[in-house]
């Protein structure tokens, strides 16, 4: 069975309780002990693998040296067998069949390092692949733990401090009050605001003596000394 | 970044970017940090932000199975599978018997982007309870 199969069974089982771990630690531990071995052998393989490509860039080069040789003294043979030197020409066809057992050595070599290197290619992408999927698994896994513990963190914390988790559509109502609440209050704040700039265009106007009768102490001290006047 | 530097980012934000609302800010101490954020008149549905290797979560918790009246099940469910996608940012999940709603961030996510997300979610969670409130008790 799959990790994640487990899991999911494990979370649908019912295994609810509070503190009971959802996943097992140990299979953490395990995915993350594979996640580090297949990062290792991927680091083998491309080490392996530039190694394996430098020996092939090797015997290119080589092939090429050799291929050159042999076209070099072919050359050479040719121009022996012009100039009617066929002592010549068979040491120098000597030497020919010298060169090509290496370059057919050389040449064979360079196909098995390609084939090789080929195979680690396809190594590293299955390993890659492999090292993908498990640390998506190791990724879910994880996350599920995670939200395991805050979720019973939450809980706990609101054991601790004595209070209940209200219910959704408690939650809602009192909301939905507080909402209406702040909507009153900026209702009201703005009626008294109109209230207010009536008054102090009152106040202005009080100032500048306009309107209604104002009596101030001077005013009234005017008017008795008129009347001690009179 | 740690969930008290993520607190010290969202406490530097303009008001305007989280949508004019106050956050209130408790850490939760634990086997896994979690961080509480309360939004001004919303203090009953706060919303719960945890980091894992990968990503940022936050979760609003919407109610448990006790609280579903037994015959609107069903409906229930299928209604969250419906608005799933339909709803901005956020998906239905359920965490032992808790439905939640929740959203994902990448762990590179900048504090506007947290904060917007803190803001969608409990929108979306209060709507969610809303829509949903016929199928509980």
């Amino acid at each position: 069975m799959s990790l994640l199969k487990k899991i999911f069974t494990a979370v649908r089982g019912g295994a609810r309780e509070a503190g009971e771990a959802i996943v097992d630690a140990n299979a953490i531990r395990i995915l993350e002990q594979e996640v580090k071995d297949a990062e290792a052998h991927i680091a083998k393989a491309k080490q392996d693998l530039t190694m394996v490509m430098a020996k092939e860039m090797q015997s290119s080069r080589e092939i090429e040296r050799l291929k050159k040789q042999v076209t070099e003294y072919e050359g050479y043979a040719m121009e022996a067998l012009n100039k009617g030197d066929e002592g010549l020409a068979t040491e120098i066809a000597e030497k020919i069949s010298t060169i090509e057992p290496d370059l057919a050595m050389q040449e064979e070599t360079k196909t098995s390092f390609s084939a090789h290197a080929a195979r680690l290619k396809e190594l590293v992408k299955k390993t890659e692949r492999q090292l993908a999927e498990h640390k998506r698994q190791l990724v879910m896994v994880k996350t599920t733990d995670s939200v395991q513990k805050a979720t019973s963190a939450i809980s706990d914390n609101f054991t601790n401090s004595n209070s209940k988790m209200m219910s959704a559509s408690d939650s809602l109502q009192r909301i939905k009050q507080k909402q209406k609440d702040f909507d009153d209050k900026l209702q009201a704040a703005e009626i008294l605001d109109s209230e207010n700039s009536d008054t102090s265009l009152e106040a202005k106007m009080k100032q500048a003596g306009i309107g209604e009768n104002t009596s101030s102490a001077n005013s009234v001290l005017e008017r008795i000394k008129a009347k001690k006047g009179a | 970044m740690s969930i008290k530097d993520i607190v010290k980012s969202l406490e530097k934000l303009d008001s305007d970017v989280r949508e004019g609302f106050d956050f209130d800010y408790q850490i939760i101490p634990g086997n896994e940090e979690v961080l509480q954020i309360s939004l001004q008149g919303r203090e009953e549905i706060p919303v719960y932000l945890t980091e894992t290797d990968t990503q940022l979560l936050c979760i609003s918790y919407l109610w448990d199975e006790s609280e579903i009246k037994p015959e609107s099940r069903t409906n229930m469910i299928e209604m969250m599978l419906d608005m799933n996608i339909p709803m901005p940012l956020s998906s239905f999940s359920r965490i032992g018997d808790k439905y939640a709603v929740f959203g994902a961030l990448s762990l590179n996510s900048s504090a506007e982007d947290i904060a917007h997300e803190i803001v969608i979610l409990s929108d979306n969670a209060i709507d969610a309870i809303d829509v949903m409130s016929d199928f509980l008790k």
